[in-house]
């Protein structure tokens, strides 16, 4: 019985993590879905996520909702800037050119807020804006932090889907990932499109940002590395491109690393996520949901 | 013999390149510090000669070529603390059996990975690398003077001008001979079209492994020398960031120009270190905010490359033998 309610627990642990990986897979999927890039950038918007919310929180003391609104602008508008300075001048430019295009970007978003005048490099603590509250459920345990991770991800995750599959602008993102002649052709404005999906998912790495210092609240510059290359290996694992797949590929991701720390060693569960990457790869190249495979 | 004939024109470069080099180091002109960054920039140059014939001349996009580089540093160290090797003669059997240890790891790693494409092989690498460098922090573990996150400590220096010389001018002369071998031209058919490479019959998989095993040797041999010149290693010298320097120096210098991956080595590694001494400590973290800006630039301006697009006839690289 003990046994038991450790493994549960380790397993609401993981769902707390991996709900956190979901909502930054949901943007490396969205965007790669668009211009077929791999967004190296997303994890550092994610992490300047947890800044503005830090800023916004520990220095003026704001409500909940208005942190919510005000990161998701903050980090929108910065993977506009993002999109509009870096990627939009290489739309025609070979692949692997907007990849290390995207490299640069991150590195240069890294060491550029960790400058002492910015950022600076040092980890601070997180003020989290309420008390952790312990709910026993005899086998588990859940925090209220874990309640409100599940609940903001759940809303986050109904209106994305809302978005992308009942309104005009989710039809033009999906005609756009299909094709983007084609798209063009129908009169829908591919590059306005480009941006608006940019600007969804980095708000969407920017919910991730906060209910990550929610739950583990230390913040730091370069905290967006791992999570970021973690919840790409996420999104592929449930399909590149699609929405459910990121979802239910960042809980898989979140549950199998914290079991590994768990049940293993917490110094091998960065090297267990790649091995399953290499796996994944290899066996199922298109992910659990995907159909395509000249993707890869 | 044909080898050494076909070589005449780069061997005499080299060679005088080498008395000025060597004449600088004697008059004492320069100081150690100097002296230990001139051989850095030369194993720099062997490493990324490694990356480009991956990617410059394959087209195999990697992100995780510092890892090779730290296999062949951390097996060579090792070796040369097994067998209690302090000279450079007997070194250089041990700094072959590094770079073939770097090989065969990338012979092993590139089977399943060289399947993908592009993006794909760019994350696969980069997680490659990242796999190494966690086994790297728990390599005392297993290997107890490894050191693991403590860093290898102890190492003998044997590195030195005459070694790094004659080891570079050998391999480039190797890389040059097979970029103009048949199997070069099959490796940049690869890379201006793969399904036309097939269609004419290239046995594409064999030939992207080839390149990215000799790319991963040199590296390894690179890595051999690294650790015998600074004689302490540690898992963090070969991160993602090394793997980026690699990839800047290729990309400025030219993607499939060995002279430019020349030039642009001892231009990167003068800077950087130029940097070191020019700028104020405090100033210092301001490099890595401006290389990405540049690199941003240079894919914007000049995708290709910025300094060569092909051989320089002045080296006598430019031709097969």
């Amino acid at each position: 019985m003990e046994l038991l309610g450790y493994i549960l627990q380790q397993l609401v642990n993981g769902l707390q993590l991996g709900a956190v990986y979901a909502l930054i897979a949901l943007g490396y999927t969205m965007v790669y879905g668009v211009l077929r890039l791999i967004n190296f950038a997303h994890g550092d918007i994610f992490m300047f996520g947890s800044f503005v919310a830090y800023y916004l929180i520990a220095k003026w003391q704001m409500p909940l909702p208005l942190v919510f609104m005000i990161t998701m602008a903050a980090t929108a508008l910065l993977g506009l800037a993002v999109e509009k300075v870096a990627y939009k001048p290489l739309r025609a430019a070979p692949r692997i050119s907007l990849l290390i295009t995207a490299v640069g970007v991150s590195l240069f978003l890294e060491y550029f807020l960790s400058l002492n005048a910015i950022f600076t490099p040092n980890y601070i603590a997180f003020p989290r804006p309420f008390e952790v509250v312990d709910y026993d459920l005899s086998l588990v345990a859940i925090t209220n932090i874990q309640l409100i991770i599940f609940s903001v991800t759940t809303a986050s995750l109904l209106l994305l889907y809302l978005l992308v599959y009942k309104t005009k602008h989710g039809r033009a993102m999906r005609a756009v990932s299909h094709d983007h002649e084609t798209a063009a052709l129908m009169g829908i404005n591919v590059d306005a499109t480009i941006s608006f999906t940019f600007m969804i998912g980095t708000a969407l790495a920017g919910i991730g940002g906060i209910l990550y210092a929610f739950a583990y609240p230390q913040i730091n510059v370069f905290m967006g590395i791992m999570p970021g290359i973690k919840s790409f290996i996420a999104a592929v694992l449930g399909g590149i491109g699609l929405v459910h797949g990121a979802v239910l590929g960042g809980i898989v991701i979140g549950v199998s690393e914290v079991c590994v720390s768990a049940f293993l060693s917490s110094t091998l569960r960065d090297a267990v996520i790649f091995v399953i990457l290499l796996l994944v790869l290899l066996l199922r190249p298109s992910g659990f949901f995907g159909k395509r495979r000249e993707k890869v | 013999m044909s080898f050494l004939r076909g070589a005449r024109r780069f061997l005499l470069v080299s060679a005088v390149a080498y008395i000025l080099v060597k004449a600088l180091f004697l008059s004492g002109a320069v100081t150690e510090y100097i002296q230990q960054i001139v051989l850095f920039s030369l194993i720099v140059i062997l490493a990324s000669l490694g990356l480009n014939v991956i990617y410059g001349y394959t087209g195999q996009f990697s992100l995780g070529h510092a890892a090779f580089y730290g296999i062949g540093a951390y097996a060579s160290a090792y070796l040369t603390h097994l067998f209690a090797v302090e000279s450079p003669l007997p070194f250089i059997p041990v700094l072959a059996c590094a770079g073939l240890f770097s090989a065969l790891t990338g012979y092993l790693i590139g089977m399943p990975i060289l399947r993908l494409r592009d993006d794909f092989l760019a994350i696969a690498t980069l997680g490659f690398g990242i796999l190494v460098k966690v086994l790297l922090d728990n390599s005392d573990r297993l290997i107890e003077v490894l050191g693991g996150s403590r860093g290898f400590v102890g190492i003998p220096r044997i590195t030195n001008l005459e070694l790094v010389f004659a080891v570079m001018v050998f391999l480039v002369l190797v890389t040059r001979n097979l970029i103009f071998s048949k199997y070069g031209l099959f490796w940049q058919c690869i890379k201006d079209d793969e399904l036309a490479s097939i269609a004419f019959g290239i046995d594409t998989a064999r030939m992207k492994s080839m390149a990215f095993t000799h790319g991963c040797f040199l590296a390894g041999v690179a890595g051999g020398l690294y650790a015998h010149l600074y004689t302490f290693l540690h898992p963090s010298n070969f991160d993602f960031l090394k793997s980026v320097d690699f990839l800047i120096i290729v990309i400025v210098g030219g993607m499939g120009s060995i002279t430019g991956t020349i030039i642009a080595g001892l231009l990167w590694v003068g800077f950087i270190e130029g940097l070191r001494i020019a700028l104020p400590s405090g100033m210092l973290e301001l490099r890595w905010v401006f290389i990405p800006l540049f690199l941003i630039i240079l894919m914007m301006v000049r995708p290709r490359g910025l300094i060569a697009q092909k051989e320089s006839r002045l080296l006598g690289i430019d031709r097969a033998p």
